[in-house]
């Protein structure tokens, strides 16, 4: 039977996700095509909006006050203030007592399991009590067997920042039987078990000497985290904090599970595991997508309007080889210089090209091609796959995606 | 004449690490300097080929014939650093029957071990090779572990009594009544094992003899005595693959060419090489057609390669050297032999001798030699004891094979930790403290890691060559930071960002070269990994001073005891 929807939304990270419930919204049927598992998973939780703009080396207190400072052709001088605001408000109701953040326009500055910390405009509630600027004195503690988080290097490194409160770390062994290389998944199960949260409560105790507030890697709890986290917080008698690391990183899952749930309530229908591989066109509009299903020949997908959210290079969604850079559905224009030893910078935290490369969009979102016309009438992109931002530096890929996920689907819902 | 003779060896490379084990062993005082870590220059950038000699059996038979020897040696005394693939000569249709005859010839007469194999045979052992491969000459060659053997050597020096100090350059060379005395050295950080953040020092290292085993670098120690040493450095570029593409040597076989060598190396492939002349050993430029060359040149032996992810590529320099006069242009023309050169007869200044040429499967036999003649100087007649007692790490490691799973770690993890650490396993594995896994990619546990660090400060890439850790396909994203964690607490955390971020940038000067396809996504992943999620890139720490304050400090429901002022 031939697949048809009003929209086809290709990409199932935040920006896809966001988007199908963008276009949802007015009761169109919307299909959301994912490939891989989101790359969501792997990322930290936290949502983003704009903590360094242009390079700076100092966090921005208020991320609104920073956004005219951006280039034009980053993604958010095309969606603008009010398309950020749209994006977190849309976020804010998905996500609703999972995080924390509307309250203010301002930055929180989360620690991470590195020591550092990190400007951010929504946290998971699950982190909310380990803010930077909050000055609870703070003990960490790590595990023997996770050599990922090093609670005591952490909480110095905390102090070398100048946090304005003490700072102390711990490492313990684990209250339960694990292999030394299990995998973090296999503690948060472990901790949705009532003795193992007592025993983890009975092995942190001696050690609070004072400290309000106790710092755990991300890993209470699966499924139930706020059910783990209150317990071990009672019997603690002190408030109880994640922070963030991976991958892999359980808030980047309990987030990706959030998105598809409120996909399901949204009648979205959700193809997972297959990817698209082709399209097919009419003149300036797309008529379907080919996907692989894994029969003989790929399966066309049927939509007025399409939505691209592949993702940049990590989700694939922008591609290269040797001699170039390429968004591998649509082909559409991916600027980049023609040298790939030009694509980087020999600074390992330098401001690379590669971060920013990407498909660019005209004010409508749409890809166009290298003489700025739109590739295709009906197809929008967002998020990561968009070019122009330095995500990594910027601290502003979640804020991107949102803003124009939300964008895209609201624009695609007002073309049909 | 001096009863016990102090002997300053610079260089800590193949051949300066060996020498080094070969005079502590004849009971000769040693102390060795190296500018960087071991293994700093030429022998950390090699493609780690074990020779049969097979690839000078046509035009140089003289090396030919001590590569199989030392092949033979070094598969008995460094079994740990040693993984015996076998080689292929493989021919296709556009090269020459009467090479392939000659090539087959000349290792018969060096008595180098040789099957021919038809095209079938061929693909049979080694299915990735080009469909039209015309037949291949098989002979012994090996993968060896270049960091791992260099080390061995070392600590064998040591625990027969040597001094051995990394990144400690020679600043100036001695003299007195014309002859050498010894050296002045920078020490970096002080003496003994690095830590970052210690403030360095200047030594005077008296000695009663002085070995420069420098290699490409040995003219800016003659430079330093007043005496031209004429090495011709020549650069070469190797390109590391994702996996084992091919679990045999792979050599072209034609007379002489770039791109002509493909070797299993642990967990990836590596591809090689270039040849050609550069003034600085140094300062050189690593070129993109270098690695398309590689490519594209080797895809047809091995056709899979075209398509294949890349991880990084490094360049080395070759220390060649002919003696003066000789004139040859090519640099693949110059001679792979090496030499002794004893200052006192060549310049008339007593007291040094510098070794030259020479390729790294015949370090030993290098080392026994410039050893021998240092012995002569001082009229000792001890044997060398290099040939016959293994390294540390190589002792009866066949018993222990069978012990692999003993130190509960899941099969693969304890395969490849006892595969590195050979007869070293039980010592370094053995705790009771939780093991868990520090590099995946390498199968790298913490106590490996640990045992690394009591060798080598806080230098991570020390640690580093001492057990692969990040050398795999993330090439350190997922695990530079676990391994600076271990650091602490026995080194303070700015010590530890510091050789955090040393480690980081390192890993990152090879990958440059490989960003392309999957490689140029994982350098997102990993630029998204330290910058996003753990902001590394612009750590307050690092900064000036955050205003904490001026930031959200919690929601009013977040149970913290002061309201937030609102906006």
């Amino acid at each position: 039977m031939a697949i048809s929807e009003d929209v086809v939304v290709i990409g199932g990270g935040l920006a896809g996700s966001v988007g199908a419930l963008s276009a949802a919204r007015t009761g169109a049927s919307v299909r959301l095509i994912s490939h891989k598992e989101s790359t969501l998973r792997h990322a930290s939780g936290l949502i983003d909006v704009l903590g360094y703009p242009n390079g700076g080396e100092q966090p921005v207190v208020n991320p609104f006050d920073a956004l005219d400072e951006l280039p034009t052709g980053h993604p958010y001088s095309v969606v603008g203030a009010s398309g950020v605001r749209d994006g977190l408000a849309l976020f804010d109701e998905i996500t609703g007592d999972l995080y924390v953040g509307g309250h203010t326009d301002r930055n929180a500055l989360v620690p991470t399991q590195q020591g550092t910390v990190k400007p951010t405009a929504r946290y998971p509630r699950s982190m909310a009590a380990g803010l930077a600027s909050d000055d609870r004195e703070m003990l960490l503690v790590g595990f023997e067997s996770l050599s990922d988080f090093d609670a005591p290097l952490a909480a110095d490194h905390l102090e070398a920042a100048g946090v304005p409160f003490e700072s102390r770390g711990v490492t313990v062994r684990f209250p339960a039987d694990l292999r030394a290389d299990a995998k973090l998944t296999r503690f948060a199960t472990a901790l949705e078990r009532a003795r193992t949260v007592r025993a983890l409560a009975e092995t942190i105790e001696p050690h609070l000497d004072g400290a309000e507030r106790v710092g755990v890697p991300a890993l209470l709890g699966e499924d139930d985290a706020a059910a783990v986290r209150a317990d071990l917080e009672s019997r603690l008698g002190v408030s109880v904090f994640e922070l963030p690391g991976g991958p892999p990183s359980l808030p980047g899952v309990r987030l990706a599970d959030r998105l598809f749930e409120a996909l399901d309530s949204a009648g979205v229908h959700v193809s997972t595991g297959v990817p698209v591989v082709g399209y097919e066109a009419e003149e300036d509009r797309i008529t379907s997508v080919l996907v692989d299903r894994g029969s003989h020949a790929p399966h066309p997908y049927h939509a007025r309007e399409f939505v691209l959210a592949t993702g940049g290079l990590v989700g694939k969604g922008i591609d290269s080889d040797r001699n170039g850079v390429r968004e591998p559905i649509f082909d559409c224009h991916v600027p980049h210089p023609e040298d790939r030893y030009d694509w980087f910078l020999d600074e390992a935290f330098g401001d690379h090209p590669f971060a920013r490369f990407g498909v660019i969009p005209d004010d409508e979102l749409r890809p166009v091609d290298n003489q700025g016309d739109p590739e295709f009438e009906n197809l929008r992109a967002a998020g990561s796959v968009l070019g122009g931002a330095n995500i990594a530096a910027e601290k502003s890929g979640s804020g991107i995606s949102l803003a124009t996920g939300t964008l895209a689907g609201r624009l695609t819902r007002e073309a049909i | 004449m001096v009863d016990s003779p102090e002997v300053l060896v610079i260089g800590g490379g193949s051949t300066g690490c060996g020498i080094a084990r070969d005079l502590a062993m004849r009971g000769l005082g040693v102390t060795l300097v190296e500018k960087g870590n071991l293994t700093n220059g030429t022998t950390g950038r090699m493609h780690g080929l074990l020779h049969s000699g097979g690839r000078y059996a046509v035009s140089d038979q003289a090396s030919a014939k001590e590569c199989i020897e030392e092949n033979r040696v070094l598969r008995d005394i460094a079994s740990h650093c040693v993984e015996m693939t076998d080689g292929l000569f493989v021919q296709r249709p556009e090269d020459s029957d009467e090479y392939f005859e000659e090539k087959l010839q000349g290792c018969r007469e060096c008595d180098i071990p040789v099957t021919v194999l038809s095209a079938e045979e061929a693909r049979t052992k080694e299915p990735a090779l080009a469909g039209d491969v015309e037949r291949a000459i098989s002979v012994p060659d090996g993968a060896i572990d270049p960091f791992r053997l260099c080390v061995a050597n070392a600590v064998s020096a040591e625990q027969h009594g040597a001094r051995i100090e990394t990144h400690a350059e020679v600043t100036d060379v001695l003299l007195e009544d014309g002859a050498v005395v010894g050296c002045e050295v920078r020490h970096d950080s002080g003496s003994g094992k690095r830590v970052h953040r210690t403030p360095g020092t200047t030594e005077e290292i008296r000695a009663d003899y002085v070995v420069n085993a420098t290699g490409a670098w040995a003219g800016q120690i003659g430079e330093l005595a007043g005496v031209d040493i004429e090495v011709r450095p020549s650069k070469g570029a190797m390109v590391i693959m994702n996996v084992r593409q091919v679990d045999t040597v792979i050599n072209r076989c034609r007379p002489k060419g770039d791109a002509d060598i493909i070797v299993p190396h642990e967990t990836t492939a590596i591809l090689g090489t270039t040849d050609e002349e550069v003034d600085d050993p140094e300062e050189y430029p690593e070129e993109r057609w270098e690695v398309d060359m590689m490519i594209e040149e080797l895809s047809k032996l091995v056709p899979i390669l075209r398509e294949s992810r890349t991880i990084r590529s490094f360049w080395g320099v070759r220390p060649l050297y002919e003696p003066p006069g000789t004139g040859t242009t090519d640099p693949t023309d110059i001679t792979r032999d090496f030499f002794l050169l004893d200052h006192e007869e060549r310049d008339g200044l007593a007291g040094m001798t510098s070794i030259v040429g020479g390729k790294f499967t015949t370090y030993r036999m290098m080392a026994e030699r410039i050893a021998d003649h240092v012995c002569e100087q001082f009229g000792i007649t001890a044997d060398c004891r290099t040939a016959d007692e293994p390294l540390p790490g190589s002792e009866d490691f066949e018993v222990l094979q069978d012990h692999m799973e003993a130190f509960g770690l899941r099969s693969p993890i304890g395969r490849r930790s006892t595969q590195r650490l050979g007869s070293r396993a039980e010592e370094v594995l053995t705790t009771d403290d939780p093991n868990p896994v520090v590099c995946e990619c390498e199968a790298v546990t913490r106590a490996e890691i640990q045992d690394a660090i009591d060798q080598s400060g806080t230098d991570l890439n020390a640690v580093r060559i001492r057990t692969r850790a990040s050398m795999g396909n993330c090439q350190g994203g997922l695990c530079c930071h676990r391994m600076a964690n271990e650091l602490h607490p026995e080194h303070e955390e700015p010590t530890v960002r510091t050789a955090l971020d040393e480690l980081y940038q390192e890993r990152w000067k090879g990958q440059r070269h490989a960003l392309w396809g999957e490689q140029l996504s994982q350098a997102m992943l990993n630029h998204v990994l330290h910058g996003t999620t753990m902001n590394r890139d612009r750590d307050p720490a690092r900064h000036e001073t955050v205003n904490f304050d001026a930031f959200d400090a919690g929601a009013p429901d977040s149970g913290r005891r002061e309201e937030p002022d609102g906006d």
